[in-house]
């Protein structure tokens, strides 16, 4: 299936990324009006490496295989649907967070609200469709989304 | 003492109701313009610092960045225009001669702008590119005028060695040093991928950018930085840089800060000490002299590689033209008053030379007269705008055409002409690795291609519509071209016709 990458190399560390996660996931019409209103969203992707340090990747859902999110799910909210994309359900979900203790990439979070978690769906639970935005708006063509062995 | 302030000649501005204070802004731009205040929590912006290069204008996701001329002004004077006292304000804080880079940027003719190029009706009907075939190779070198043969009638190959060019675009020098390594990847991938050639300028070759070798022309500088015999025998072609259009007359200086290991280690020269390549060739004093240099270094590569020597347009171009037609060089490169530099003296830049359409018509003409304008191509450069000016040259008479700042520009320098700081935000005129890493040569390599190839197919287009078919048919062809808005004497330089006049 296809997954969102990150070539290292190529990520700057601008976080645009997780700028144009928040916004796609917010449900808002125009970007600008994340304006004064951040707190209420959390980007399901996160850029990696402290502010100046020479590497910086983005980090977020990878998809596995066998995921242990899914596994460890206690209320059966999180799935994988035929793609192999993994999802959650919020409405099962309880809040328990242990899927954010057992991703090993810290790629699942507690949402906003701090009453359900929330992950990457590769831009398929928010109306977007096609390439998922953070791969569309990445200035460096650093996140890509490709099908890899 | 505190110096005189100068007023920033562009300011940021900024729509409080667009941003959204994501700090895209502060993290890109390596002058440090933009700040949050975490008091007013709010984005600042500090237009001293600002050298517009439009990083934070294209990245800033909700659009609320522009840059604007700044309209603070000095009392109103025809005379001293607000740059020429910035100048002197400049110039009396800080003892030093004044650095600029790319192009010269003054309000002088541009002769491509006022020249028409014309197309056929009824007779001679144009050609579709899109049905028929339309032929944008060429080839650059010395070229046969006789035909001879043996004693038993079989054609004698005495042809020189050739540059084949898939379309009459080259990448001009830019060496390694002055511009990123990402950047020189992305011209070798770009020029690979065309069956084009870029250049590598003075800087030496880096020895990943060896297995671009077939596409590589190598500059062999009076700073000879780099130069070996494993350089000169993996290029395409070797360019001796006699001069250079941004600064004819003078030589480089790579400031020691550009120095990085690696560039230390493909000069051949120290780290963090100035790179200083001298104004003259040391051992290039004549004609003849140079022609001793191009027969060293086409011995060293056993005549297999054409010689290219470039010069920048000066007053006697023809004739120095003419000289080095005779010295046994394959190819002259001219590179006019506009070409781009990574660093040139202010007052060099922006006075001395003269204009590429009035060089290469003057020497395309000479050569012409004399007789030996096979026995060369012509190549030109500096500021070549787009593939109508890749068209008007032609016709004026080049073989080809170099593009560096265009090449720059796709690659996304938006020519704040501030490389010579070594802060480019684009990655392209720095050696700072964080900034480096900002030009992804597949992205980089890619729009390069986009570019030249939209050119191509324009240059085809503008054949098509004359009604000819191949490249080499419009070369020199200049009743294809009419001046317009020109005087007698500058219709007479360029050896063209004024609109409506009739052949």
């Amino acid at each position: 299936m296809k997954r969102i990458y990150v070539n290292e190399e190529w990520c700057l560390g601008c976080h645009l990324c997780e700028y144009e996660c928040m916004f796609a996931n917010s449900g808002l019409d125009k970007m600008f009006k994340l304006k004064g209103r951040l707190s209420e969203f959390v980007p399901r992707i996160k850029v990696e490496g402290e502010e100046g340090s020479p590497v910086h990747f983005a980090v977020n859902c990878r998809h596995c295989t066998d995921a242990v999110c899914v596994q460890s799910c206690i209320a059966g909210a999180l799935s994988k649907t035929e793609e192999g994309t993994v999802v959650i359900n919020r409405d099962k979900c309880v809040g328990c967070f242990t899927c954010v203790l057992v991703c090993p990439y810290g790629a699942i979070m507690p949402g906003p609200d701090g009453l359900a978690a929330q992950k990457c769906a590769l831009c398929t639970d928010n109306g977007r469709g096609g390439v998922p935005n953070c791969v569309s708006h990445c200035p460096n063509g650093a996140i890509v989304y490709e099908e890899r062995e | 003492m505190m110096e005189t302030f100068i007023p920033p000649e562009y300011e940021v501005v900024r729509d409080k109701d667009l941003c959204i204070a994501c700090r895209v802004c502060e993290r890109q731009c390596s002058n440090e313009v933009h700040e949050y205040d975490e008091d007013l929590k709010m984005m600042l912006s500090d237009s001293t610092k600002c050298v517009n290069c439009h990083r934070c204008v294209c990245l800033c996701p909700t659009h609320a960045l522009k840059i604007v001329k700044s309209d603070d002004t000095y009392r109103l004077n025809g005379n001293w225009s607000k740059q020429a006292m910035n100048e002197i304000y400049r110039q009396a804080n800080d003892r030093g001669v004044l650095l600029s880079s790319m192009g010269n940027p003054e309000d002088y003719p541009i002769y491509f702008n006022k020249i028409l190029v014309n197309a056929s009706q009824v007779t001679n009907p144009p050609i579709d590119p899109l049905r028929e075939p339309m032929e944008t190779i060429v080839y650059l070198g010395k070229k046969d005028v006789e035909i001879k043969r043996d004693i038993e009638g079989r054609l004698v190959d005495t042809m020189g060695p050739q540059l084949k060019l898939t379309t009459p675009i080259m990448f001009s020098a830019m060496s390694y040093g002055s511009i990123s390594y990402n950047a020189h990847l992305s011209l070798a991938r770009a020029a690979e991928e065309l069956g084009i050639y870029y250049n590598t300028g003075e800087g030496g070759l880096h020895r990943d950018f060896y297995r671009y070798g077939k596409n590589t022309i190598v500059q062999v500088a009076s700073g000879r930085f780099g130069v070996h015999e494993e350089y000169l025998n993996t290029a395409a072609a070797i360019e001796i840089k006699m001069g250079q259009g941004a600064k004819p007359g003078i030589g480089g200086h790579l400031p020691g800060m550009k120095i990085s290991d690696e560039v230390s280690r493909t000069r051949m020269i120290p780290k963090g000490v100035d790179a200083i390549s001298p104004a003259p060739h040391h051992d290039i004093y004549s004609i003849e002299d140079l022609r001793q240099l191009i027969y060293t270094l086409k011995e060293a590569t056993d005549y297999k590689k054409p010689v290219i020597v470039k010069i920048a347009a000066v007053h006697n171009v023809a004739a120095i033209a003419s000289g080095i037609a005779r010295s046994g060089a394959d190819i002259i490169a001219i590179d006019g008053f506009r070409g781009g530099t990574g660093a040139a003296p202010t007052r060099i830049r922006d006075n001395v030379g003269i204009p590429i359409e009035l060089a290469l018509a003057q020497v395309d003409e000479r050569l012409r007269e004399e007789g030996i304008r096979d026995a060369v191509s012509v190549v030109v450069g500096g500021s070549i705008h787009s593939s109508s000016d890749v068209v008007k040259a032609v016709a004026l008479g080049a073989d080809a055409c170099y593009i560096g700042s265009a090449a720059l520009m796709a690659l996304g320098c938006h020519l704040c002409r501030s490389c010579h700081l070594g802060k480019c935000n684009w990655g392209i005129a720095t050696q700072r690795e964080d900034l480096v890493k900002r030009l992804n040569p597949d992205t980089g390599a890619e729009r390069l291609v986009n570019l030249v190839k939209s050119w191509t197919m324009e240059i085809q287009e503008m054949m098509g519509g004359m009604g000819i078919n191949s490249i080499e048919a419009l070369r020199g062809n200049r009743l294809m071209l009419r001046g317009v808005g020109l005087n007698e004497k500058e219709l007479e330089l360029l050896g063209i016709l004024h609109a409506g006049q009739n052949m």
